[in-house]
């Protein structure tokens, strides 16, 4: 994932000499390897088996009234949507929506800027440093339900409410801190520091060099940042499950909602939540490709 | 470690850096764990009430219950088996992209491809495989219509083989990812030598490409073993409820409010995740290997 855009700008660097040194295990002209097609079919099932069932999913979310959880598809309409919406017996949706996007958006803000200042802090040692590193890699590692089992009996024993804007908000932190910085890491390591000290040569001030030089350069990296924030707040499931209080957010709405509803809209959730999630994911992937293009041309030109 | 010998204005300012970090994980990371510890020396009245003490009562009834090692052996099966299939599709997708494929930018599409699905939700890419397992679901039609079988299998959903399915489907990428970017360091000039040298394409997977992805093998083994040990609504909607695994049982008991047997579990739990861990990075510089 990190390496995706860690890669962007490699990209021009190693095509012009790809065709002469990629010949040894893939010619770059001539007869492919036998090889390539036994593993180009294998990732093309991987693929199929990748995207084939949620599809499934999407498809059947649009039966009519008769419809089943499974194949034949039976009619067609928007029956279980509506249904997921209006329904008291799905639960509250549009609410644990509502406050799942809300809480998604706070997330990313805070894990673009937390991780942004750790990105810059860990380009140099300092004393204490690999303890503030392992802290994070364990923060990644822990179970989360254990970690969110610990904060909920945390805000109890200080007397305070567990809500989703408070203890749900640092249990969701927990998690995407370590893969926000571990975003920045692949993405400073790409980044030149004879920008930033030709700045401080022209006088820039720290904070200039920061917001003119750094801030610029490194913005698909942070693009990117915000996009593993967001997503992963929005899908975050085992951490919040301690914490968020009495008012659910949306993973732990479809997770009562495979316990107690059989109809298509749990399917219908799922398509919903996932237009979400493919939105999120085209708009930031459009916007670094749209920042690459950019840079690209003022280049040239 | 050169820390040592920086100057103590460079501390100030790594420090101040990553202060907002520090003061996120601080409570809702360190704290959390120390509190789940604390309370697995705790005494309980059995409605979820604590009582602060001393007590080692709650590892000795979760030591000498015979369900523990069955839980433990479970998860373990279950992390194994999601390891090699995960490390084997992830392996060849990683060195298809990055050896197979001649055109980059085709490579980063095809990659994204494969990262996309990462960024949606688990739990609806875990019930999207109903339609395909369940007894009425596609496979079994398919296989009753080819005449392969005459009464739907029962063991493609709702059983272990449909648990790890789900875990396989879920974690690949965090293989691929790794590995892809591990592979894609290797110089190309290397292999080219390597066949000049006479070198058989066996001799170059097995001394050149496997020993340099060896790092991004072991950052994806860490990410899919805690992941998968540290899970439980997979364990729990795939398997139907019949098996179940250590966080599943850590489940239950919170459910029940059973919190010092539940916070015993997790403190060993844990332990056993920290070895695996901290074994696994003794054959990589992790933090050298991310920052570089």
């Amino acid at each position: 994932m990190s390496a995706v855009l860690a890669d962007m700008p490699k990209t021009e660097a190693t095509k012009t000499v790809a065709p002469a040194t990629t010949k040894a295990i893939a010619p770059s002209r001539g007869e492919r390897p036998r090889t390539f097609y036994v593993l180009a079919t294998l990732f093309a099932l991987y693929v199929l088996a990748l995207y084939g069932p949620m599809f499934c999913i999407y498809i059947l979310s649009f039966q009519d009234i008769r419809g089943g959880l499974v194949f034949p598809m039976k009619g067609t309409s928007l029956h279980w949507f509506v249904d997921l919406f209006t329904q008291v017996r799905t639960g509250d949706v549009k609410g644990s929506f509502d406050r799942s996007i809300k809480l998604a958006v706070i997330v990313t803000v805070i894990t673009v800027v937390v991780s942004f200042l750790a990105g810059l802090g860990f380009r140099k040692r300092f004393r204490g440093d690999t303890v503030v590193f392992y802290m994070m890699i364990g923060s990644l590692v822990a179970p989360g339900l254990v970690l969110g089992l610990g904060t909920g009996l945390l805000f109890q024993a200080l007397g305070l409410n567990a809500s989703w804007y408070t203890s749900a908000l640092g249990a969701q932190l927990s998690w995407t801190l370590p893969f926000g910085v571990l975003v920045m890491f692949a993405v400073m390591s790409r980044f030149n520091h004879v920008w930033e000290e030709a700045a401080y040569d022209l006088g820039a001030s720290r904070w200039q060099s920061i917001r003119l030089v750094i801030i610029p350069v490194l913005a698909p990296g942070l693009v990117a940042v915000a996009l593993f924030g967001f997503t992963l707040s929005y899908d975050e499931f085992a951490r919040s499950l301690q914490t968020a209080g009495s008012l659910n957010t949306l993973p732990l709405e479809i997770w009562s909602m495979t316990l107690n509803v059989t109809s298509p809209s749990l399917y219908a959730l799922g398509t919903v939540t996932t237009i979400v999630s493919f939105i999120v994911i085209g708009a930031s992937l459009g916007s670094i490709v749209l920042i690459q293009n950019k840079r690209g041309s003022s280049t040239k030109g | 470690m050169q820390s040592s010998q920086t100057p103590p204005r460079a501390n100030l300012a790594g420090w101040l850096y990553v202060s907002p970090l520090v003061l996120v994980l601080v409570p809702f990371f360190v704290a959390p764990i120390l509190v789940v510890l604390a309370a697995s020396f705790f005494a309980t009245d059995g409605f979820g009430g604590l009582t602060p003490g001393f007590t080692l009562a709650s590892y000795v009834e979760v030591l000498h219950s015979a369900l523990t090692l069955k839980l433990y052996l479970a998860t373990i099966k279950f992390s194994v088996l999601t390891w090699i299939f995960t490390l084997i599709i992830g392996f060849f997708v990683a060195y298809f992209l990055v050896f197979h494929v001649r055109n980059q930018l085709l490579a980063i599409g095809l990659f994204l491809l494969c990262t996309v699905p990462f960024w949606t939700s688990n739990i609806i890419r875990m019930i999207s495989w109903i339609p395909l397992l369940g007894k009425e679901g596609l496979i079994n039609q398919a296989l009753m219509a080819l005449g392969v079988i005459r009464q739907p299998l029962e063991v493609l959903l709702f059983s272990d083989l449909a648990v790890v399915i789900a875990y396989v489907h879920q974690l690949t990428i965090f293989m691929i990812v790794p590995i892809f970017n591990s592979m894609a360091r290797i110089d190309k000039k290397l292999i080219e030598a390597a066949i000049d040298a006479g070198a058989s394409r066996f001799d170059i997977m097995r001394l050149i490409v496997v020993p340099m992805s060896k790092s991004g093998i072991a950052l994806g083994t860490i990410f899919v073993v805690s992941i998968v040990m540290g899970d439980f609504f997979v364990v729990k909607v795939m398997s139907g409820g019949g098996s179940a695994s250590v966080v599943s049982a850590f489940y239950e008991d919170v459910g029940v409010l059973q919190y010092p047997t539940a916070a015993a579990s997790a403190v060993l739990l844990t332990l056993v995740l920290v070895a695996i861990v901290s074994l696994i990075l003794r054959t990589v510089d992790i933090r050298q290997e991310i920052t570089r």
